[in-house]
């Protein structure tokens, strides 16, 4: 036998079966794949740059025409008027190796979608296709102008046109205003379109009618389009108080603000009725959009009679959340509200060519093709809207054709009335009894032993590896749990996802206290929010030194 | 001295024709952690009943109306650097603002410290 | 249906577990009149990514793409060149699947970008505090004005007339509903802004003055005797810059007394897309301001064990909690923009920002001249930075769609932003970055002066 192993290494032998957590200190704070990272103004200087200018003499050998050199800058003179900027601005520069290693080390910090189910309830965070983003980078589609000549964006103007056929068909609606950049922005265009028509009916009104479990945009919505917001009152189901609504409604009420499936998670049976007796009243329906995922390809709103819903695109849709944005929001129209759209918008016309349709042609093309006078409300973002998510919907939308959107609703539906029967004996679901769930399954603290709340739980879910549910959302369940599971998850992720959730609800019900210190895993312990809001923090700034040290920008950052 | 309670939890301390708002020890236990305070413009004229201030936690903001009418003539600047004061001294130094009263008898139907316990207990 | 994981045996299984027999059994609440019993007709069927993806080629080459063409349109939206690390972070799982960081213990990576991107557009602005971005410019414009209303709670708003067009039609379609009074106008086709006929116009009643720098015909003019103007009579200066590399090579709005600076952060690593998605810039000079602020605030804390970290903060005055008294109905960022307008940045640091600056006032400076020695071209700017005004002989719009059609985005015309404007059909915006090649301007300044006839 020859001498075994002659360098000496040998496969790690656990020796310790303590909590991996219990080490040692590190000197750098770091713990192993754990890694601290500090401010980009802690590591990089204003001398420092990761782009390079450098103008190539020769950079194609294989004798292709070669760019000419640059005219010196001193052959022209400036003219910034004076305004040259001379103090330092001081923003921090890293080379790009630093660059990558930063953010990647930032990244590392953060739960995703990628990583694990996110259940966060009215949020809908499902599987983003990576096709939608191969397809958004297109040159075609991304290295495109908002104002080059109509002619050299047809395909752009179809893509828009395109995305509003299918969202007119998947609703059931007349029109689509596709310019607003998120799902509030799209509320607040239905609630605009809602009071142009009102208005242009010479009947002003003052009252919009809001759930009390609506989600807060509503009111603030509402609000802003000069209303006065009352809440429609529920009845013990979770639901709409239908006989209440009707006994509210009358000439001052202009708008229902309802959101369907609602909050709860439940569908608003009455929702017909309750349209139909707005619209006797004379007011109109605005229907919240943002839980489409759970009927999209099943229930058309436009058949129950609603006047206006936006859509997320970013939800139903699979466009991504990107940390908090960016969002889409087109609204949906009926055909009373779908004259009074903002500008600009998309229109085929009989020879199947799309218009862009501008302030500038918006009256002489109203005249034309609907034979009345222009009566958009007005226009609310520059540019033609989120053409990036545009294109990333579209991709979606038909990968999935109508028969997949069906299934994607179905699978939604039946993953989150999964997680409800699987866990309703642990945790107080409030409106189990009343029937199945749709797409999101409501859960509330009753029960709780000690001082533990929702938000104990909600850490300890971060320590079993998942991104907690929405928390105290909506208002009308006390410690409000709201799980939206998604189609995208598997049998087998849901059942560990339940486990999961079944452990650390039997930990809050038995008090478990070690549940106030959770979470211990996270790449940060609870946060203390109260000396953030108290003593804010907003922007960094250069630590004073004592007197006599030179300060980074003098020492030149490193 | 005499100090009144609203069901809002403000309580309002009379001196002669003036009178001090602020709100109660049950009031600030329920909201947790103040971290902001707005308070009225000195010369504002406020309602009894209507908003006079906010008061804002992490996760909540509550307007604080006040208990009569009157002019504020003076508010706390110190919650301004120090709102933990309405925490530590809901009842004492973490008062609101000072007001003229308009009109004593909107003092009527006040209720006075006995009356506010209870009504606190059955909440 | 490759994005669905549940197998036919699954469903089966689950649905027994629910004690159901049937998926509609899920649907019951859905009147049945109102239930689809299949997909909707007339509709395409699912499709694999590679049908899809060749319909979306095929789509996307009707466009002309920029890089295809002699380039030169710029009016709030430029093309710069994004280095490919922009989009490599961008599109990490860890920031593009994750959602708005309300779970601060597993959402550090976005939340200490975001402090370093309102760090660093706040020293871009030479302001005190900026917000974690908003929709887009014109919408963070709007945001500003309705937030010297709150500030100043007076109803008068202020407009220049070199405002973009745009951006001035949202503030009038916001202003119809909130009841503020604006007032507006168009821009004088002088070589300066005229400052002075803006400073008259601002009264006791004035919430607000908004001007753009550089102006939307490019101009650029020192704005700190309209700052003083308007703090005389207790108004707000709001300047709007549309294009962010210019602030590396001239003075911050923020050292000329604005009080709240916004703009459109797209140049900086966001890429055109035909307008949109973009990234809204918004910062306060004073930060007693900061609590009338619309959108999200990213702060500095420390967790249980003493270590720093960062929260959103202050946000009692956004929608889910203030409700019907939020500051603003908004409640998305544009949190993957700022990301890449974020790394673009710390790639550039102050020494590329600059260096970026100089290159593109170099090209532009290079563009003028030429176009100004040509026959029936007129350069109208007295100053600029990467974007000027050109007054043409001709009606410009006709021009820029003649030329297209060689190829050649000779810019955007007046006559598009300012539709029905006979004074100032004559003028051409041309926006000159550093993604234009000297021979991309010689190819302009010979088709335009081919047809100038």
């Amino acid at each position: 036998m020859n001498a075994p192993n002659k360098s000496g290494w040998k496969p790690g032998t656990p020796t310790d079966a303590t909590s991996a957590m219990n080490g040692p200190d590190t000197v750098t704070g770091n713990r192993a794949l754990m890694l601290e990272e500090p401010l980009i103004f802690e590591i990089g200087d204003s001398e420092t740059t990761g782009v390079d200018f450098a103008f190539a003499s020769r950079l194609d050998l294989a004798g292709v025409e070669q760019p000419k050199q640059p005219t010196a800058a001193s052959e022209h003179r400036s003219r910034l008027g004076g305004l040259d900027r001379a103090e330092k601005i001081e923003l921090p520069g890293l080379s790009e190796p630093e660059t990558v290693r930063h953010y990647t080390r930032l990244s590392r910090q953060n739960y995703a979608i990628d990583l694990g189910l996110f259940p966060l309830g009215s949020c809908t965070m499902k599987h983003n296709p990576r096709l939608n983003e191969k397809v958004a980078r297109l040159p075609g589609f991304a290295d495109v102008h908002p104002l080059q000549p109509v002619s050299t964006v047809r395909g752009a103007l179809e893509v828009i046109n395109e995305l509003a056929f299918w969202l007119i068909e998947l609703t059931g609606m007349h029109g689509v205003a596709m310019s607003p950049k998120a799902g509030a922005h799209g509320e607040l265009c239905g609630i605009l379109c809602i009071r142009a028509a009102l208005e242009a009916r010479g009947d002003a009104r003052e009252v919009v009618l809001v759930p009390e479990s609506a989600h807060g945009t509503n009111p603030a919505t509402a609000a802003f389009a000069g209303y006065r917001v009352e809440d429609i009152p529920a009845n013990a189901d979770g639901r709409v108080d239908l006989e209440a609504l009707k006994a509210r409604l009358g000439p001052d009420v202009a708008a229902v603000m309802i959101t369907n499936p609602n909050t709860c998670g439940l569908f608003e049976p009455d929702m017909k009725a309750i349209s139909d007796a707005v619209h006797e009243a004379g007011g109109f329906v605005y229907c919240d959009g943002a839980n489409f995922n759970a009927i999209v390809g099943k229930v058309r709103p436009g058949d129950l009679g609603v006047d206006a819903m936006h859509i997320n695109l970013h939800k139903t849709f699979s466009t991504p959340h990107g940390g908090g944005g960016p969002g889409s929001g087109p609204v949906v129209l009926s055909e009373a509200l779908s004259p009074f759209a903002p500008l600009p918008y998309t229109a085929r016309t009989d020879d199947g060519t799309v218009h862009l349709v501008e302030e500038e042609d918006a009256e002489s093309f109203a005249q034309e093709h609907y034979g009345t006078t222009m009566q958009s409300f007005g226009r609310m973002t520059a540019f033609h809207g989120q053409m990036g998510m545009f294109t990333r919907a579209l991709t979606y939308i038909l990968s999935h054709g109508a028969d997949g959107l069906k299934q994607v609703a179905e699978d939604a539906v039946l993953n989150a009335n999964y997680v409800l029967r699987s866990c309703e004996d642990v945790l107080h679901a409030p409106f189990a009894k009343s029937g199945p769930c749709m797409h999101e399954a409501l859960f509330g603290d009753k029960g709780f032993g000690g001082e533990l709340t929702t938000l104990d739980l909600a850490k300890g879910m971060i320590d079993e590896g998942f991104h907690p549910m929405t928390m105290y959302f909506p208002l009308v369940v006390h410690g409000a749990m709201l799980i939206e599971p998604t189609e995208t998850e598997s049998k087998a992720s849901l059942d560990q996802f339940i486990a999961a959730l079944r452990h650390v609800s039997s930990r809050a019900m038995d008090g478990d206290e070690g549940l106030k210190s959770a979470p211990y895993y996270a790449p940060r312990r609870r946060l203390d929010e109260t000396q953030a809001a108290r003593k804010p923090v907003l922007a960094w700034e250069e630590p004073e030194a004592p007197s006599g040290t030179p300060t980074q920008s003098e020492r030149g950052g490193r | 001295m005499a100090r009144y309670f609203t069901e809002e939890h403000e309580w309002i301390d009379v001196e002669g024709d003036s009178a001090t708002v602020g709100i109660t020890d049950y009031a600030q236990e329920q909201l947790g952690d103040i971290v902001f305070v707005e308070l009225p413009d000195i010369g504002a004229q406020v309602a009894k009943g209507k908003d006079a201030a906010v008061v804002e936690s992490v996760k909540a903001a509550s307007d604080v109306y006040s208990p009569i009418t009157g002019e504020v003539t003076e508010a706390n600047d110190a919650l301004e650097d120090d709102p933990e004061l309405v925490n530590s001294s809901p009842e004492e130094d973490g008062w609101f603002f000072k007001l003229t009263i308009a009109d004593k008898s909107e003092l009527e139907g006040l209720m006075d410290e006995a009356a506010y316990k209870s009504f606190c207990d059955s909440l | 249906m490759r994005y669905l994981p549940l197998t036919d045996s699954d469903r089966g299984d689950m649905l027994a577990t629910i004690g159901v027999s049937d998926i509609d059994d899920l649907f019951v609440d859905v009147p049945a009149e109102a239930r689809l019993s299949g997909p909707i007709e007339g509709l395409p069927t699912h499709a694999s990514e590679m049908a899809v993806e060749k319909h979306m080629r095929r789509l996307s080459k009707k466009n002309l793409a920029a890089a295809d063409a002699a380039f030169f349109c710029g009016a709030g939206a430029y093309r710069h060149h994004v280095p490919a690390t922009v989009d490599h972070i961008i599109q990490r799982g860890e920031f593009l699947t994750a959602y708005t960081p309300y779970q601060p213990e597993i959402a550090q990576g976005t939340l200490q970008m975001l402090f370093e991107f309102q760090s660093q557009v706040a020293k871009l602005y030479g302001c005190a505090v900026a917000n974690a971005s908003m929709y887009d410019g014109s919408t963070a414009c709007w945001e500003a004005v309705a937030m010297a209303g709150r500030v100043t709670k007076k109803k008068r708003v202020v407009l220049s007339g070199a405002l973009h067009p745009h951006y001035a039609e949202v503030v009038k379609t916001m202003a119809k509903f909130t009841e503020d009074e604006i007032a507006g106008g168009l821009p004088s086709m002088q070589g300066s802004p005229d400052d002075a006929g803006l400073i008259e116009r601002i009264d006791e009643n004035t919430s607000c003055v908004v001007v753009q720098y550089p102006d939307i015909l490019g101009r650029i003019s020192d704005l700190t005797e309209i700052a003083d103007a308007a703090h005389k009579k207790g108004a707000l200066l709001i300047v709007v810059n549309t294009e962010p590399v210019a602030l590396g090579a001239i003075k911050a709005p923020g050292e000329m007394g604005a009080d709240i600076v916004v703009g459109e952060g797209q140049s900086i690593g966001v890429g055109l897309q035909f307008g949109g998605p973009y990234l809204g810039l918004f910062a306060v000079r004073d930060p007693k301001h900061v609590r009338q602020m619309p959108g999200r605030l990213c702060g500095e804390t420390v967790d249980a064990e003493g270590k720093r970290g960062f929260v959103l903060t202050l946000s009692t005055r956004e929608q889910h909690i203030r409700r019907e008294k939020a500051t603003s109905n908004i409640c998305t960022n544009s949190g993957l923009c700022a990301l890449a307008f974020s790394v673009h940045m710390t790639l550039l640091g102050e020494k590329g920002l600059r260096t970026l600056a100089a290159e593109n006032h170099r090209l532009a400076c290079l563009a003028a001249d030429k176009l100004d020695a040509i026959p029936g071209v007129r350069v109208l700017n007295d100053a600029f930075f990467n974007e000027f005004t050109v007054v043409l002989e001709r009606d410009a719009r006709e021009l820029v769609r003649d030329l297209a059609e060689d190829d050649i985005l000779a810019g955007v015309s007046l006559g598009r932003l300012f539709p029905h404007e006979e004074a100032l059909s004559g003028g051409l915006l041309v926006a000159v970055t550093e993604t234009a090649s000297e021979e991309d301007i010689d190819a302009l300044c010979s088709a335009i002066s081919e047809n100038m006839a």
